[in-house]
């Protein structure tokens, strides 16, 4: 018994899909979202308003997306880089987490001094996340151990970490047990960009990072031995291109911007370190390096897209009372979707022909 | 002595989610398929085995339904792995997050919910012998379960056509199709039971271990159990070891207390994480002994109209 | 009154995206007749094969066997009906044994003994000898290739199918494995043999189908034919010419002093001089790939165990070695050689070093870099923008070449430079390789193509198991003792 469509590989993959991919995902995603508000007993259109129409409508919101888009492009600018070299950092979420502890020792430890107080926790924080990666990095280079697998465990370390230190060393004295770090100063805290809104300068940063990412992928050496590496290995060591120097830069790099999305975050709307710092931006900008097609622009565009999410969940938790885990669900069913759409990127549906 | 026979029944008792989770990758990765998506396929069926559980006061039902639940999230993964052909190591990702978004959100409304107290587990009489009692015989029907499922695994793949079959997709699907082999119905028959295994390991460490819920009360495992399938050389009998082994050092805060050592829980609770990252490392510094022990296939795609 | 033809193929046509792999293949073979299917590379045999194996479905055609019609892609069903076959690229599973990768092919249940003993069995009366219980990985070429002809035969055939059967074996096993054949056609067995081999077409089979590009331009009796108007109506025209050349070598440029393949491996020694080509003969797999390696720089060894105009370059990376003049052009086009993905300028930059600059990379002068490439070696190709994986192999290969030569070396090594390429890209690429040796370039060719290498180099080394003959002048080697080298068998140097 034979399927009557069949899937035929196609010459050349197709640069239509390449594009209309993601967005054929997103569509089908949110039909799904649609589907599951009807199932809930909300109306349907109300799922697409408080998803897309209403976060954007006011000023306010268009800086609460940004300010959400801000920590899941940092982390998925570095993502791109690592996936485009075939060096798959699941981590980003603990070097996120170590980065915040970093930036937030810093901010407290300078307590009282002037404003250059955040760009040194800035900096603490991006040394923080690149020292969680090169963790990844040096068992992988050393022992040839699955960075997938590394990564991973990495975050499960940081995140007790992370509860350790707020129980414990930084934790507020004055603050009645509870597990957060005393609040930083103003001086320690992120200049913002609008006033009478939460979006920061962080911001600028992560356009920044797209900006280098792209530079460098698509003009620099390292950039292009990043590429070969990550698409043909044996076609790298033949030019001697150094897999070790792509593996380092890739993993330092996706750590520090890890990182400072993690200091971002303590210096910016949280104002100090607590046990939940991160809802997962490291897992979800996976999603997002891929719904950016691995493209330094592509994932800026993702970024806002994926922080709809997340607001929209918010929204629909605080309205209507649905649950905000929602949002991992229409996250998972994005990526998911994406993977399949992207079979038509090298393969193109065909009728079978009746057999004979 | 007590404590050591109390040690070593907790590590066998902390052990079998791992045991059942990786006996199932064993057999999918011997077939040359890498899902990681078997951390959210066990916070689905915990949570299914759970709520099932819960509502019907059968813990049987909650296996049975943890387990469909695995099988068909091992199906969405096989659908897209294997008919369309997308990319396994992402679409294992998707599987992954999609799995314990889903569990979080069915799990709502039983946060921190009970179970009602089942009767005692293991063999009556057995069970009350010094030191064997509790290591041998006190066990949930699971635990043996798991062993079983184990030993039959590891004599189909050496003794039986079947197993044959396996290997020989694992090792070469090209051949294998040549030959007349339905690669993608082997395939996707191991991810299946793959899935079931995965799903069982959910609805014990839900129902039975820790018989409560709680958002991604797996905390890893399913992560570790790949990682154990890589230490034990993809044979069943080193998995078996592995699993116990770690279940051993789950226990390491349980064994620390007993001599009177105080240190924070958060640090010894990444004890597991810790370990794995050494045995990885360990296990992978010899690349040739990877590569010879390995399926030759893993992990590739198989398109034979490409 | 002509007997049911064993097999009858009609019309049969087959598509790929970009290429017409058979166009209206229409084929007979008689029961217990040897024939054979003659094409170069590229003219479409292994899909025909691939396609009465029931590998492969073909997009229009019909298939008959014994008369009976043939439906769908079906490998088990083909198997069922008796057609059986033999891969150029073996299709055993090497960590299994003798014995289960036997019982994977054959339908039949055998018990746990009955197997090994049956395997015995065959393999006495055909001249097939191999141990059921040993493991497929420590076995030689020769004796896998028993393995997938012992399976094959177990499986009681009426139609045994062979797709280039002889590109692995010695001259000696190519002779065993013809008198097996022909004791199989002498027992009924119907036995399809492609090859681009003249001179074995000749020897063995009563006929033989050409086919050039996707059709089949004639039927005909091969012993009746001589070589050469074989190869008229495989390539459809004269054969290209090779220019003739006489140099005298001069001083050596690469010199190889006691390199061991591997760690205990027999050191290696032999010199490369200036205006000379020395070829490395022998089957794929003893060895060229690892010696490569270690040459280019993609492995690293003991400094001076190799030597670039005197200095030593052991231990530097391929990036240094084509800073001091050597360059390579590798066994794989695809993934190795370039990356298909990527554009032909952007595949300049893989071992063009002067198109980067201070760490970042030249797009313009890369697209001119490939423009004089595709211009001077004549590569058919939409242009310097066109992605690598989108020409032919031939022309691909043309640019991988042109590519190293175009930069001027001072050491070329070739490893198969014109292994699955058409005749005419072949020709050009050697008359290339010509071409530089008279401007003092000193090269190293690997190639499995005796022919090749008779025609090109003016020294002659074989590499057998890991180790190399000493290097003779090429006309000092007759093909039969050429043979026995290959098998490992040649005289100690003189001193």
């Amino acid at each position: 018994m034979r399927a009557p469509l069949a899937l035929v590989p196609r010459g050349a993959p197709s640069r239509l899909w390449t594009w209309a991919s993601p967005l054929l995902a997103l569509l089908l995603t949110v039909a799904c979202g649609m589907l599951l508000f009807g199932l809930l007993g909300q109306s349907p259109w109300q799922a697409v308003g408080m998803f897309f129409v209403e976060p954007l409508s006011t000023k306010r919101g268009v800086a609460e997306v940004l300010l959400k888009a801000t920590p899941l492009a940092l982390c998925a600018v570095g993502l791109a880089l690592c996936f485009r070299a075939n060096v798959w950092n699941i981590g980003a979420e603990g070097q996120l987490i170590a980065g915040s502890m970093a930036g937030a020792a810093v901010a407290l430890a300078g307590a009282g001094s002037g404003s250059w107080i955040v760009g040194a926790a800035i900096v603490a924080a991006a040394a923080g996340g690149m020292a969680w990666a090169s963790l990844t990095a040096w068992l992988r280079d050393r022992f040839n151990a699955n960075e997938i697998l590394v990564s991973l465990m990495l975050v499960y370390v940081a995140q007790l970490l992370l509860s350790y230190v707020v129980h414990g060393p930084l934790q507020d004295p004055a603050g009645y047990g509870f597990p957060q770090s005393p609040l930083f100063d103003r001086a320690a805290r992120l200049p913002l960009l609008l006033a009478g809104t939460r979006l920061h300068v962080g911001f600028l940063l992560a356009l920044a990072a797209a900006g280098a990412a792209w530079l460098v992928l698509a003009r620099s050496v390292i950039g292009f031995q990043l590429r070969v590496a990550g698409v043909a290995p044996r076609a790298a060591r033949y030019a001697g291109f150094s897999s070790r120097r792509v593996l380092w830069t890739v993993l330092l790099a996706s750590g520090a911007l890890a990182g400072i999305a993690g200091g971002a975050e303590v210096t910016g709307p949280i104002g100090q370190l607590t046990p939940s710092v991160s809802p997962g931006y490291g897992f979800a900008a996976i999603i997002v390096a891929f719904v950016g097609r691995l493209h330094p622009v592509g994932v800026v565009a993702a970024s806002v897209l994926m922080a709809l999410f997340y607001i929209g969940g918010e929204l629909s938790q605080s309205r209507l009372g649905l649950p905000s885990s929602l949002t991992g669900v229409y996250q998972g069913l994005l990526l998911l979707f994406l993977l399949g759409a992207d079979t038509l990127i090298v393969n193109r549906l065909r009728l079978r022909a009746a057999a004979a | 002595m007590d404590a050591a026979a109390t040690l070593v029944a907790a590590s066998i008792a902390a052990g079998t989610p791992m045991l059942l989770a990786a006996t199932g990758i064993l057999v999918h990765e011997r077939t040359g398929v890498v899902n990681l998506g078997v951390e959210g396929m066990m916070l689905l069926a915990a949570i299914v085995a759970f709520a099932v559980t819960h509502g019907s006061g059968s813990h049987l039902l909650g296996f049975a339904a943890g387990a469909v639940a695995g099988v068909l999230l091992a199906a969405v993964f096989a659908f897209f792995a294997l008919v369309l052909h997308a990319n396994q190591y992402a679409t294992g990702l998707a599987i992954a997050l999609l799995g314990s978004g889903t569990s979080a959100f069915i799990g709502l409304p039983f946060s921190g919910e009970g179970l009602p107290a089942r009767g005692a587990d293991g063999i009556a009489l057995l069970r009350e012998l010094p030191l064997a009692g509790p290591v041998l015989f006190g066990h949930h029907a699971a635990v043996y379960v798991a062993l079983l499922l184990a030993a039959v695994v590891a004599w189909t793949l050496s003794r039986t056509r079947a197993g044959l079959v396996l290997r020989a997709v694992g090792e070469s699907p090209a051949s294998a199709h040549a030959l007349g082999i339905p690669v993608r119905g082997v395939r996707f028959a191991a991810l299946l039971f793959g899935g079931a295994c995965a799903g069982l390991a959910g609805a014990y460490l839900a129902t039975v271990y820790t018989p409560l819920w709680a958002e991604n009360m797996t905390a890893g495992r399913g992560w570790i159990a790949l990682a154990l399938v890589v230490f034990a050389t993809w044979r069943p009998a080193r998995v078996l070891v592995g699993a116990y082994l770690f279940g051993g050092v789950t226990m390491l805060q349980l064994y620390l207390q007993g001599i009177g050592v105080e240190a924070p829980s958060q640090l010894m609770s990444m004890a597991p994480y810790l370990a794995t990252i050494v045995v990885l490392a360990l296990i992978s510094r010899n690349p040739r002994w990877i590569r010879l022990n390995m399926p030759a296939s893993l992990g590739k795609p198989f398109n034979p109209n490409a | 009154m002509t007997a049911t033809p064993r097999l009858a193929l009609r019309g049969i046509g087959k598509r790929y995206p970009g290429v017409v792999a058979n166009d209206g293949v229409s084929l007979e073979v008689a029961a217990g007749e040897i024939h054979a299917i003659l094409g170069e590379n590229g003219a479409g045999k292994s899909t025909l094969v691939k396609i009465i194996a029931g590998a492969v479905a073909p997009d229009a055609g019909s298939i008959e066997f014994d008369g009976t019609p043939v439906a769908g892609a079906d490998p088990a069903a083909a198997r069922a009906l008796g057609v059986a076959m033999v891969y150029q690229h073996f299709s055993l599973f090497d960590s299994l044994t003798v014995a289960e990768n036997v019982a994977l092919g054959v339908d039949r249940r055998f018990a746990r003994g009955e197997l090994a003993g049956a395997i015995g069995s065959a393999g006495e009366r055909y001249g097939l000898p191999v141990d059921p219980a040993a493991h497929v990985h420590d076995l030689s070429m020769g004796e896998r290739q028993r393995v997938e002809i012992l399976r094959a035969l177990l499986a009681r055939p009426k139609l045994l199918i062979l797709d280039e059967p002889t590109s692995v074996l010695t001259p000696q096993a190519t002779e065993a494995l013809f008198a097996t054949l022909r004791q199989l056609a002498g027992e009924g067995v119907s036995v399809l043999f492609i090859s681009h081999k003249l001179d074995e077409i000749r020897r063995l089979a009563s006929r033989c189908t050409v086919m050039r590009a996707g059709r089949v331009v004639a039927v005909v009796d091969p012993r009746a034919e001589s070589e050469q108007s074989l190869a008229r109506l495989m390539i459809g025209g004269q054969p290209p010419q090779i220019a003739a050349h006489d140099t005298a070598p001069g001083q050596p440029r690469l010199l190889v002093d006691a390199l061991p393949l591997a760690d205990g491996g027999e050191p290696l020694s032999f010199d490369v001089r200036a205006g000379e080509i020395v070829g490395i003969a022998g089957i794929s797999g003893n060895g060229q790939n690892a010696l490569m390696a270690l040459l280019a720089g993609e492995r690293l060894a003991r400094a001076e165990s190799v030597r670039l105009d005197g200095a030593p370059i052991g231990a530097l990376g391929p990036r240094e070695r084509r800073a001091l003049g050597l360059r390579y052009v590798p066994e794989e086009r695809i993934g190795h050689g370039a990356v298909p993905e990527l554009s032909l300028a952007e595949n300049a930059l893989l071992t063009i070093d002067r198109l980067h600059r201070r760490g970042f990379v030249q797009p313009a002068a890369a697209q001119a870099y490939a423009n004089e490439v595709v211009r001077r070696f004549d590569v058919r190709c939409p242009g310097a923008t066109a992605r690598a994986g989108s020409l032919s192999g031939g022309n691909l290969q043309k640019y991988l070449v042109g590519r190293e030569v175009l930069a001027e070396p001072q050491v070329l090594l070739a490893n198969q430079p014109t292994w699955g390429v058409d005749v005419g890209a072949a020709a050009a690429i050697r008359n290339a390789l010509i071409a530089l040796r008279a401007r003092g370039c000193a090269i190293l060719v690997v190639s499995e193509e005796i022919d090749e290498l008779f025609e090109l180099a003016d020294r002659l080394m074989v590499m057998a198991g890991g180790r190399l003959s000493p290097a003779v002048p090429a006309h000092r080697l007759p093909v039969d003792e050429l043979g026995r080298w290959m098998a490992g068998r040649w005289p100690q140097a003189q001193p």
